[in-house]
């Protein structure tokens, strides 16, 4: 259990930090395209800025703006994000993950459809990836004592 | 692009199918097990009938897609509409189709047959049960469907992570075995990462139908004899072949029941179908046999496997501990057939991968339905058991006959194409192997069905007596799965025949 | 000499990889395994980016002009960008893998108290 540890420097300078961290963490996302990064990198950065959050303060800290089934949820909805995509490239007579046929539902030509199709799918993997990183971290750091339970 | 098609033994312009079974095969499970979590919290009795469903649209995929082979050959799907060997396809032939149709009809059986012992077990982990139990699916499914040497590896580790994840909330000793699992299966995996390196660079490719097109140029290079060597020991940690089967028997011991019956009869047999298309497909037969004898080494270690799973079988009093170290032996089988590296040996491997999947799911349900109704696993508490539960013994009776290999269950033509295959080689000692084989494996079996039936005239020192023995039989819904798998054995048996010439016969490459 | 001078990030990451299998298979203590585990995998993500590597190369991005100036690219003058796409899923799978194995000595911890696997397999007999 990580006890709570009154430092006012590390405090005021974590709050300070972590939005511009989580800021970072979706240009990260975003700018996959042009530049290193993607789903998978900007979604650790988010998570490590929710760690820092346990770091600073306290599991409860974070545990009150990230409960568990806010976690679950975000992870089981950046897969389905993922897969959805994919999916609806499917219903919409194409292979599966063939972004060109996004075309019919967004408003531009099947070239530029597959690279909006592919940032579609980066912002459900960092979704995913953010939820998992924090909670692989939460189980580990309370040694698989939840104190709320899951419901 | 041209593509090596393996059933007319020579080069073929194939198109790209545009039928979405080959992936639906693969995304129904996946979202599913995303979903299981989201239902589960709203209402929890839902996971079931979505799991079911889910497991029974592969079902009907994996059936399209046998269809689909018999009639047109091999089927490529490309995901993304990338023309490979850019981009991922999933190239689908009746060996794929074979396994596939296997792996799903196995899960639909268990899922069936999982509720009550995940209930009696398991109470507050149902919904994350289901979760891992159908990525379980998913990931073996998408070992069977996909053509692409690195995606075979994503899928293997899904498919691994989702193995550690349910031995693990298993009884006493599952975590402690599903840590040595996780070490082991780990190097196995990473193993087969890196021959599929090796190959990435010498050949500049991962797709499988391109490699066994630009390798046999290369035959005589290092990095590719380094990446045979790699892939098999990869692969044969994964498939539980002796002696890289240590993790197995108290990994599938101490898992809950449910979980034993999915993950023991499909996980070995999708590692033995990778083998197969690593030896036979991407490198050539003529590879696998002469460059690289590597057959005749398989064949000793296999015969060694089946010989010591069986004698480790005899020394457990545990029952499902015994059908861990059966199942080393029955990988031993597989292994054998294709050591034998000719048509009759392989076809008998491939005929046993369908039917050892349901000989050990059906042991391993039955040994699920006497945990859940009695509690015991000893073989020498068994006394009465076929008064207290005498339609599960009746199918245990029936699907040990066939894996001592009594005709008319399936469990005997499997052996005896091997037998053949073994006498066409000229292979004297391994047809003596199998005769050995069957015999310890009546022993086996008999010791635990007399335990279970007879009196026990001999050493009835408690003077037990058999009134008051009620009638505790195994719910209808581990049942009905049961005696449709000892259906099965037997109708697999009788139709042996058919599914050779239909199926069979295509998978098995023509150069052998 | 040339031998090893000049393919030395193949020595580099064979010596990684060796010295996370020792520690998996000789070490006893359930944490020390872990850790060679994860200097296991991570050699073998070393050797496939080292050999995308080429001479002279650069990052494996296109600029995007304004206008949409389109010009002839040279494979020759970027890096190899497939292994680096292989190996982000490789790290993923090694992330998982180590999250499951920590879960799974926490759970044999709170069992038995130790992690040394002679004592474990004291405690289970």
């Amino acid at each position: 259990m990580i006890e709570r540890f009154e430092d006012v420097i590390i405090q005021t300078v974590c709050r300070l930090l972590i939005p511009f961290i989580q800021l970072f963490g979706l240009y990260v996302i975003a700018h996959g395209h042009h530049s290193p990064g993607g789903g998978f990198q900007g979604g650790c950065i988010l998570g490590a800025s929710f760690i820092l959050l346990c770091v600073a303060y306290d599991i409860k800290e974070a545990k009150r703006r990230m409960t568990e089934k806010i976690n679950v949820i975000f992870c089981c909805l950046g897969v389905i994000i993922f897969s959805g995509i994919g999916a609806i490239c499917l219903m919409l007579g194409g292979n599966y993950l063939n972004y060109s046929r996004l075309h019919h539902l967004l408003p531009v030509n099947p070239v530029d459809a597959r690279s909006h199709g592919i940032l579609g799918i980066e912002i459900g993997v960092g979704i995913a990836v953010m939820a998992v990183m924090v909670s692989i971290f939460l189980d580990l750091a309370s040694r698989g004592e939840h104190e709320e339970g899951l419901k | 692009m041209r593509y090596w098609s393996l059933e007319n033994d020579h080069f073929t312009i194939s198109q790209m199918t545009t039928s979405p079974f080959p992936i639906l095969i693969i995304v129904v499970p996946l979202i599913s097990s995303f979903l299981v979590p989201l239902i589960g919290w709203w209402k929890k009795n839902l996971c079931y009938p979505l799991a079911i469903a889910a497991v029974t649209m592969c079902v009907v995929s994996s059936i399209a897609i046998l269809n689909m082979v018999i009639e047109q050959g091999t089927i490529h799907y490309y995901l993304g509409s990338w023309d490979p060997p850019w981009g991922i396809e999933y190239v689908i032939d009746h060996l794929n189709a074979y396994v596939a149709i296997i792996v799903s009809v196995i899960s639909l059986i268990v899922v069936i047959s999982s509720k009550r012992s995940v209930e009696q077990e398991l109470p507050e982990k149902i919904v994350y049960f289901y979760c891992m139990f159908l990525l379980q699916v998913t990931g073996l499914l998408g070992i069977v469907v996909t053509g692409d040497m690195f995606n075979l590896y994503v899928f293997l580790e899904i498919a691994s992570l989702a193995g550690y994840a349910l031995i693990a909330i298993g009884e006493d000793g599952a975590p402690f075995a599903s840590f040595n699992y996780v070490i082991f299966g780990t190097i196995g995996a990473c193993f087969y990462l890196l021959g599929v390196g090796y190959l990435y660079i010498v050949t500049g490719s991962l797709n499988m139908v391109d490699l066994s097109q630009i390798l046999p140029n290369l035959y005589n290079s290092k990095a590719v004899l380094v990446a045979f060597a790699f892939l098999m020991v990869g692969v044969g940690i994964k498939m539980a072949l002796f002696p890289l089967h240590v993790w197995l028997p108290d990994a599938y011991t101490y898992a809950p029941s449910a979980v034993s019956s999915l993950v023991a009869p499909l996980m070995t047999k999708v590692g033995a179908y990778v083998m197969i298309r690593v030896m036979f497909t991407v490198f050539e037969p003529y590879f696998s046999i002469e460059v690289v004898p590597v057959t005749a080494v398989l064949s000793w270690i296999a015969s060694i496997a089946i010989i010591f799973g069986c004698i480790l079988a005899l020394g457990q009093t545990d029952l499902k501990r015994m059908l861990a170290y059966v199942l080393v032996a029955e990988v031993g089988y597989i292994a054998l057939g294709v050591g034998l590296a000719n048509k009759l040996g392989l076809t008998g491997a491939i005929l046993h991968i369908l039917n050892d999947a349901f000989m050990m799911a059906g042991l391993f349900l039955v040994v699920g339905a006497i945990m859940y109704k009695i509690g015991i696993r000893n073989i020498y508490q068994f006394r009465y058991l076929h008064k207290r539960m005498p339609l599960t013994m009746a199918a245990f009776t029936i699907i040990g006959l066939s894996v001592i290999g009594i005709p008319p269950t399936c469990g005997f033509f499997s052996k005896w194409y091997l037998v053949l295959g073994a006498i066409d080689a000229q292979k004297w000692i391994f047809v003596a192997v199998l005769l050995i084989s069957s015999l310890l494996n009546a022993i086996l079996f008999f010791r635990v069905i007399e335990n279970a039936y007879f009196e026990p005239g001999a050493y009835a020192h408690d003077g037990g007596s058999p009134e008051g023995i009620t009638m505790e039989e195994a719910p209808l819904s581990m049942l009905v799965p049961i005696f449709i798998i000892v259906a099965g054995i037997l109708i697999l048996g009788i139709f042996s025949g058919k599914i050779i010439s239909a199926i069979i016969q295509f998978a098995v490459p023509a150069s052998l | 000499m040339e031998f090893i001078i000049a393919k030395y990030n193949y020595w580099v990451y064979i010596v990684l990889m060796m010295v996370g299998f020792y520690a998996m298979m000789g070490k006893r203590n359930l944490a020390k395994k872990l850790v060679g585990m994860n200097i296991f995998q991570t050699s073998i993500i070393l050797y496939f980016v080292s050999t995308a590597a080429k001479k002279g190369a650069t990052i494996p991005i296109v600029e995007h002009g304004h206008g949409g100036a389109v010009h002839a690219i040279h494979a020759a003058q970027y890096v190899n960008p497939l292994p680096h796409v292989l190996m982000l899923t490789a790290i993923v799978v090694m992330v998982s893998t180590f999250g499951v194995a920590l879960a799974l000595i926490i759970m044999i911890y709170r069992r038995y108290n130790t992690l040394e696997e002679d004592e474990i397999l004291e405690l289970r007999k």
